[in-house]
């Protein structure tokens, strides 16, 4: 059969909600948080390429490209802040991270 | 055609069942893994798609910078595995509530979509024939998307700015070598010439 | 010289009242006046170098009280000196008046400046002069010139006189813009500051929690019967467009027969409106049903109730009524309300006066009667007869409380008669007055009060009114019991064994500065009769009245008087003579008689004695219901309702809503991305389904 386009939306549909629920499921990682969002914005990477793709349209993957610099620098900041994080406390469960508790 | 969709299924299959695992592997090595592993199977979707350049950029950006980020961070860290899968249950109805609801909309979108009469019109920059896909992305990339393209180097930039400064221990106790103090040292602040008297050395001046 | 009549006292009144504040301010200084109530007991010493070196007050250091002696206000003799020279020439210029206006006819209105001028209402103030005011003029200055005199020696204790002096001369200017105004509006003016005056005089006393309370209660009550008389003050308003007299009394034969919706029932107009202004003699004058405060005004000094429950106040409403006697001419039915209410008091007052232990209570209950009295004269007619007997009265009740301040002072504030007698020796002046002032008040033959009272009775007797009947029959029982009371406080507290022998030896007899006044009190009790009877109640009532009174032409009661059968006639005189021949025997030959009796009628002695049961009655129907709805209202009404749904409530929910709300900031990272994410697939799902 055609895969056609909106075969490549499920998959997308289904990575995307794979991210979210491991962000769900997780308090005790921190980095599998960070996996989960960069699982989302896979989703979303794939989500752009198939329309662009199908639509012809070249635009999807330029900003596919620059969806892929902004994951690029949020993990390497996101790790950086768990990094400096870890020396402090000692721990990176979710769990304990209450310190903004209003 | 058969040969498509069965590559299809085969990446597909593969990047969602990593995508699971990467949640629920116990060890964080093994997330980071099968997250790589679902990289590069995206790509090859992306490869099927026609998209080769992003299939490219993906596996060296995405796990060749990214991942290996995220493993180093992974070991670096001390993290004692045995607690940390408890209390999953907890939140599981919650999630999959909001798992589900996401799921199921998303699908409804993609089985009774239809494109809007009006967006082949509306197209952009519209894929030239017969040059490759890098070659269509620079014609566009350094042309119509430069800002774009100028902001994300910024980005990058200041991420990396702020990855050193957050991450950055002074460590007082090692000596470092100052260039600019070595070079510009003066001969009276290093030398000094005594006469000595023959037979007498030094003295207590020294 | 009118404007000098009434303004002099307010000139007095500011004068002392500076004076006063000047004192108190020495007294306390940096400490307010509140301050000085509790430090009587240790006061005498720090206070000794102030006020006792200025020019003031004599401290009397020969008495030695249970309580520290507090030394004289500053100035206080400056202040007596000052309002009672004021007042004596306001009374000897009043009397110049009461020729000028009374016999030579030199009737006036003096204006002295526009008051307001609102829309359609415009009120004047100005001094109306007739004969009416004439009288009254002469009433109110010569009792208060002669209160003043007298305060200075019975007073002479207190620390705190050129208060008292200024309130004094502030009531005597009120009264007198009450007796000198033109318009409804301006009476009202001066009927709501002697309120003021009787609440601050009855309470001048304020330490004693029973002086307070009494001012309050008059205060009140009063204020009862001023809201029937506002309500009295619309109507006329509402039905001739005006209120000065002029334009009022001009109208007045166009408004019979008019009607006004009274909660939907059509009442004569006239009627209703004289009714209405009759509740506020009624209050002021202290008639049947608000007479309630009148025996505890007692609270406040014997000079105070000489002159405001005496003489000149209580008599406001009769000189109301009177005033507006072309209004009453023209509702029948208000005056034999009127003559109800009158009759009713004097019986009622009379039955409680019997059996009184308080010398004051009895001279005001005594009050209570004889105003009772002149209403009754007022009702059926007979207005220049009312103020006939208003004019004696003034005479006689003065002197008759003036002479109880001076057993009272003689006997070092001791009231309570059961422990007075066989005072005739040691204070034989204040007797002898006593005596004159009760053969007045009885109504023995050729003094003042025989002349007024038996012309009220013999005005009853022919009036026309329906209750002219009922009032005739009260009014000769009521010359019976008052002939009874008046001879019983005399021979209680100046005959017999004295009770007291302690106070008895010291009693002695009052100053000079006292004596003057109650000398000549006397002098009119006796002499204010005769000359002035053909003008106030013979045939000159029309020659000197002339337009200040009006008489209907079906009013005939002045003529008709002349012509009562003898016995009727003398009927006064015997009650008088019954009277005194009982108390004689009760009080003088048989003195165990009067306890058998009340030991005997026990129910019927402590009727009288709590005075009907009225202040209980009041308090159940009036006092604790409104007490209850105060309470309920600020209770429930203003602190559960309009506080809880209105501000603390707002309040409330505020902070519950936000400990709620507080409780999303759970510091947890993933309990934010939850946020975020349930957020999210809320917002899709209402974009998808909802926005088409």
């Amino acid at each position: 059969m055609t895969i056609g386009l909106g075969h490549y939306l499920s998959v997308a549909a289904i990575l995307f909600t794979l991210g979210i629920f491991g962000i769900f499921l997780n308090r005790k990682n921190v980095i599998i948080i960070l996996m989960s969002i960069e699982l989302i914005l896979l989703a979303v990477n794939i989500n752009l390429v198939a329309f662009s793709t199908h639509l012809g349209d070249i635009t999807g993957q330029i900003y596919a490209l620059l969806v892929l610099t902004v994951a690029a620098a949020e993990a390497a900041i996101g790790l950086a802040i768990l990094v400096v994080y870890y020396r402090n406390r000692g721990s990176i469960a979710v769990e304990d991270i209450n310190l903004m508790k209003g | 055609m058969i040969v498509a969709a069965l590559f299809f299924y085969l990446f597909a299959g593969i990047c969602v069942a990593s995508a699971v695992m990467v949640i629920a592997a116990r060890n964080p090595v093994h997330s980071v893994l099968y997250l790589i592993l679902a990289f590069v199977n995206a790509a090859g979707l992306f490869v099927m798609m026609g998209a080769e350049f992003l299939a490219m950029i993906l596996i060296v950006v995405y796990v060749g910078a990214v991942a290996v980020l995220f493993l180093f961070v992974v070991m670096m860290l001390d993290v004692d595995f045995a607690e940390l899968k408890q209390g999953v249950l907890q939140y599981l109805p919650i999630g999959m509530l909001i798992g589900g609801i996401f799921l199921a909309e998303l699908l409804l979108v993609v089985g009774a979509w239809a494109i809007g009469p009006g967006i082949p019109q509306a197209i952009t920059a519209p894929i030239p024939a017969n040059i490759s896909n890098t070659e269509a992305i620079g014609l566009v990339l350094y042309t119509r998307y430069v800002y774009f393209f100028q902001a994300s180097g910024m980005i990058l930039l200041v991420a990396m700015v702020g990855a050193i400064v957050l991450t950055l221990q002074h460590r007082i106790r090692v000596r470092r070598q100052d260039i600019g103090e070595q070079v510009a040292r003066k001969p009276s602040a290093s030398i000094e010439v005594v006469k000595v008297r023959s037979g007498q050395g030094l003295g207590s001046n020294i | 010289m009118y404007q000098a009549i009434v303004f002099l006292p307010l000139l007095g009144a500011i004068l002392a009242g500076m004076i006063a504040l000047a004192g108190a301010r020495a007294r306390f200084p940096g400490k307010g006046p509140a301050a000085g109530g509790e430090d009587h007991a240790t006061d005498h010493g720090p206070h000794h170098g102030g006020p006792g070196v200025h020019g003031g007050g004599v401290i009397h250091s020969s008495h030695h009280e249970a309580e520290e002696h507090e030394p004289a206000a500053v100035g206080s003799r400056t202040a007596e000196l000052i309002t009672t020279t004021l007042l004596l020439i306001c009374m000897i210029l009043s009397w110049i008046a009461f020729v000028d206006v009374g016999f030579a006819h030199h009737d006036m209105r003096v204006p002295v400046f526009t008051w307001m001028a609102a829309g359609d209402l415009r009120v004047e103030w100005s001094l109306r002069i007739d004969t009416l005011t004439a009288v009254m003029l002469v009433v109110v200055n010569t009792v208060s010139a002669f209160v003043h005199l007298y305060s200075i020696g019975y007073m002479h204790e207190d620390p705190y006189r050129p208060r008292f002096f200024s309130y004094l001369s502030f009531f005597t200017f009120a009264m007198l813009m009450l007796v000198t105004a033109d318009n409804l509006v301006q009476l009202f003016f001066g009927w709501e500051g002697v309120g003021l005056a009787s609440y601050l005089l009855i309470g001048f006393w304020y330490h004693k929690p029973e002086a307070n309370a009494a001012a309050i209660k008059a205060f009140i009550v009063n204020r009862v019967g001023d809201f029937g008389f506002a309500l009295g003050i619309f109507a006329v308003f509402m039905l001739t467009g005006a209120i000065d007299f002029e334009t009022i009394f001009a109208q007045a034969p166009s408004l019979t027969g008019k009607t006004i919706n009274f909660f939907g029932w059509q009442a004569d107009a006239l009627t209703l409106t004289c009714l209405f202004l009759f509740m506020g003699a009624m209050g002021k004058s202290a008639q049947f049903l608000l007479h309630t405060w009148l025996p505890d005004a007692m609270e406040g000094p014997t000079p105070v109730s000489a002159l405001i429950h005496a003489a000149t106040m209580v008599t406001a409403g009769v000189f109301m009524v009177a005033r507006l006697s072309p209004l009453f001419e023209l509702a029948p039915n208000a005056q034999a309300f009127v003559t109800l209410i009158g009759a009713t008091t004097a019986i009622f007052a009379a039955t409680i006066g019997l059996v009184q232990n308080d010398i004051k209570r009895i001279v005001a209950y005594s009050t209570c009667s004889q105003l009772g009295y002149m209403f009754v004269a007022m009702g059926v007619g007979a207005y220049s007869v009312g103020m006939f007997h208003l004019f004696t009265h003034a005479f006689f009740k003065a002197l008759l409380f003036l002479g109880s301040g001076s057993v009272i002072h003689a006997m070092h504030h001791e009231q309570d008669i059961r422990h007075m007698g066989g005072l005739k020796d040691r204070i034989p002046y204040t007797y002898i007055v006593m005596i004159v002032g009760t053969l007045a008040l009885t109504g023995f033959p050729l003094t003042a009060g025989y002349f007024s009272k038996d012309a009220i009775i013999e005005a009853a007797y022919v009036g026309k009114n329906p209750l002219a009947l009922y009032a005739f029959i009260c009014t000769v029982a009521a010359a019976l019991l008052t002939s009874f009371y008046s001879w019983r406080l005399i021979f209680k507290t100046f005959h017999g064994e004295p009770h007291d022998r302690q106070h008895w030896k010291d009693a002695h007899e009052s100053p000079m500065v006292m004596l003057i006044p109650l000398g000549f009190l006397a002098f009119g009790s006796v002499f204010a009769g005769l000359p002035f009877k053909e003008i106030f109640a013979g045939h000159g009532v029309e020659g000197f009245f002339r337009e200040s009174l009006t008489f209907a032409k079906s009013n005939t009661v002045l003529e008709d008087m002349h012509h009562v059968p003898l016995q009727i006639g003398i009927l006064p005189t015997v009650m008088m003579a019954l009277g005194f021949v009982i108390a004689w025997q009760f009080y003088i030959r048989r003195p165990d008689i009067p306890v058998e009796l009340a030991r005997q009628h026990d129910w019927l002695y402590r009727f009288l004695l709590n005075k009907w049961y009225f202040d209980e009655l009041y308090d159940l129907i009036f006092v604790r219901p409104t007490k209850w709805i105060g309470r309920e209202l600020w209770k429930k009404g203003d602190g559960w309702l309009i506080d809880g749904f209105g501000p603390d409530g707002v309040s409330a929910r505020v902070l519950d809503v936000t400990r709620n709300v507080v409780r999303l900031q759970t510091g947890y990272l993933y309990h934010y991305a939850f946020a975020m994410l349930i957020g999210a697939a809320a917002f899709i799902t209402w974009f998808m389904f909802a926005v088409r």
